[in-house]
């Protein structure tokens, strides 16, 4: 593996020939021709934006909606007020909860998909794929017709027999998580398919001819060699599925709240953009602690494999 | 002796999950009765209802011009720093700047380009909106260039420095051709990403002109209206016949 690696390691820290005998002005150029304009828009628009987002939650509100310039920690005693804190702890659990659903039913599937003949495999992963390629809107709303009181589950359940009154199961927490699963499940089946993808079939007949059962061989050989892909998809599916609003709105009825419909609210109701600020930086805030227990877990798991 | 493989089960149940919905959608789409919850008959209707509707005729319409404009600056800005970040620089702060967009929750990027349109005091239409999406744009584009920079032979650029040609005669005419797949690839995912894009644009939208996932939003948080199913069918034939022909696209190219 490692001997694949150095040679491109090498010609990337090597600047070659050209590189050598390229004058400094000349260097300097091409790097202001091609990082400054695209750097220069991020910067203008993203990060002047989100430097402002985080100044706003130090200030607060003014009577009439706008932004008060005077510096106090008010905000952050509010979000830890036990409302809002509850509404954190929801998204969490709710997102939480749609990615492990996510990974029960990705994994098997990437898993069995990364198993088909080369030429069906394509087909499978667009199949996947495709929905997801599907306005947003239109999935959730397709949802609310299955779902609602007289929707399409409720009459075949009742037709059947199995219930004798319609379920509610519209503008429920499940149907949140339901819309939520539905919208992110291809982002865990992608990168759990390329890890199952590469893994080396000769590890798992290895560790069946020393003679582990299909279920040692899992939990022991390919759970722990594709615990990245694990990780990179439940990061995909958490991450988006943390912020959502419509998704709770269309489909939870505004009786399940998540945070990103207190963000919504505070800046296009409320108008109070501080608190507002300061509940998105508390997203942020969650999200990067993710982002780093998932760069440590794969760091360590990356480590375990070499030794 | 073949045992049944358990998995089928769950996968199964992946497929079925996330087909159920769409198939539900078309029939409905052709239901004769104005709800979804009974079926009259088949009827074309609701497409012609559609077809008539104005809001949606220029709510797509807008999008097209949006998702056009943020794909032609993603596309110039995202190439160039594509480019840059392999060839340029190591530093990681910036490859951490280039990356951000795709990661940052859609929530916190719409506040803040509210925050700073407002606080500039920019004017909101479809011109910020675009603005916005070019974003996201950028960050895609070049994180799919990028990739296509990793396989492409550097020692054409530096044979080419060699025989005498400057750098910007170098960049256009062996670094663009080359990188084109690549710019292609990440301009179709920039647009179509714009196009079905509905927070960043319900945040940064002015009171007219709002795009067609603006449209739709609104019509579905008004009630349930068969005329989304025909929409909402239209739309699903769009994305498949254009994944599909992405799909035979890239077959194409990966077998040069």
């Amino acid at each position: 593996m490692s001997s694949t690696l150095a040679p491109r390691r090498a010609a990337r820290t090597d600047p070659g020939p050209h590189g050598r005998r390229a004058p400094r002005r000349e260097r300097l150029v091409g790097r202001l021709a091609t990082l400054g304009p695209g750097i220069g828009y991020l910067t203008v628009f993203m990060l002047v934006p989100l430097a402002l987002v985080l100044s706003y939650t130090l200030f607060h509100r003014g009577r009439f909606g706008g932004v008060v310039h005077e510096a106090s920690t008010e905000n952050f005693t509010r979000v830890a007020d036990g409302l809002y804190l509850g509404v954190i702890w929801t998204s969490v659990k709710l997102a939480g909860l749609t990615t492990l659903l996510a990974l029960l039913l990705g994994y098997p599937t990437a898993y069995l998909i990364a198993r088909l003949p080369r030429s069906w495999r394509t087909v499978a992963l667009v199949l996947v794929v495709l929905p997801f390629w599907t306005n947003f809107l239109i999935r959730t709303y397709a949802w609310i017709i299955l779902l609602n009181s007289e929707g399409v589950l409720n009459r075949a359940l009742t037709g059947v027999g199995v219930i004798d009154r319609p379920l509610e199961l519209l503008y429920t927490p499940g149907a949140v998580v339901g819309g939520l699963l539905y919208a992110y499940l291809p982002l865990m089946v992608l990168p759990l398919y390329s890890a199952i993808e590469r893994l080396d079939p000769q590890l798992r007949e290895a560790s069946a001819n020393l003679g582990a059962r299909p279920a040692r061989t899992f939990w022991s050989v390919t759970l722990p060699l594709t615990l990245p892909g694990v990780l990179t998809g439940c990061v995909f599916v958490f991450v988006p599925s943390l912020g959502n609003f419509v998704i709770p709105e269309l489909l939870g009825g505004g009786r399940t709240v998540m945070v990103g419909n207190l963000i919504r609210d505070q800046f296009l109701k409320a108008r109070d953009w501080p608190f507002g600020s300061t509940l998105a930086l508390t997203v942020i805030a969650l999200l990067v602690l993710l982002l780093m227990v998932q760069a440590w877990a794969a760091r360590r798991l990356a480590g375990g494999n070499r030794a | 002796m073949r045992r049944f493989n358990w998995l089928y089960i769950p996968a199964g149940l992946t497929y079925l999950f996330l087909y159920l919905p769409i198939v539900v959608l078309v029939i409905m789409s052709f239901n004769a009765a104005d709800t979804p919850y009974r079926w009259d008959g088949f009827d074309t209707a609701w497409y012609g209802r559609l077809f008539a509707d104005r809001a949606v005729r220029e709510g797509l319409i807008n999008t097209l011009v949006v998702a056009t404009g943020a794909t032609a600056l993603s596309a110039v800005l995202g190439t160039l720093l594509a480019v840059g970040l392999a060839r340029h620089t190591r530093s990681k702060l910036l490859d951490a700047i280039a990356v951000a967009p795709a990661v940052l929750p859609d929530i916190v990027l719409a506040i803040g380009l509210l925050a700073f349109y407002t606080a500039v005091q920019f004017t909101l239409g479809l011109h910020s909106i675009l603005l916005a999406h070019a974003v996201f744009g950028t960050a895609f584009v070049a994180a799919v260039v990028r990739t296509r920079l990793a396989h492409v032979d550097g020692s054409l650029e530096e044979a080419s420095r060699d025989l005498g040609a400057t750098a910007p005669q170098t960049f256009v005419r062996i670094t663009l051709p080359s990188l084109a797949p690549g710019i292609v690839a990440g301009a179709l995912l920039a647009f179509s990403l714009s196009i079905d894009e509905f927070v960043i644009a319900f945040f940064t939208a002015g009171p007219q002109d709002p795009t067609l996932p603006i449209v739709i939003y609104s019509m579905v948080r008004f009630g349930v209206t068969p005329e989304i199913n025909a929409l909402a069918t239209l739309l699903l034939a769009v994305s498949f016949t254009f994944v599909i022909a992405a799909q035979r696209l890239s077959r194409l190219t990966e077998s040069f």
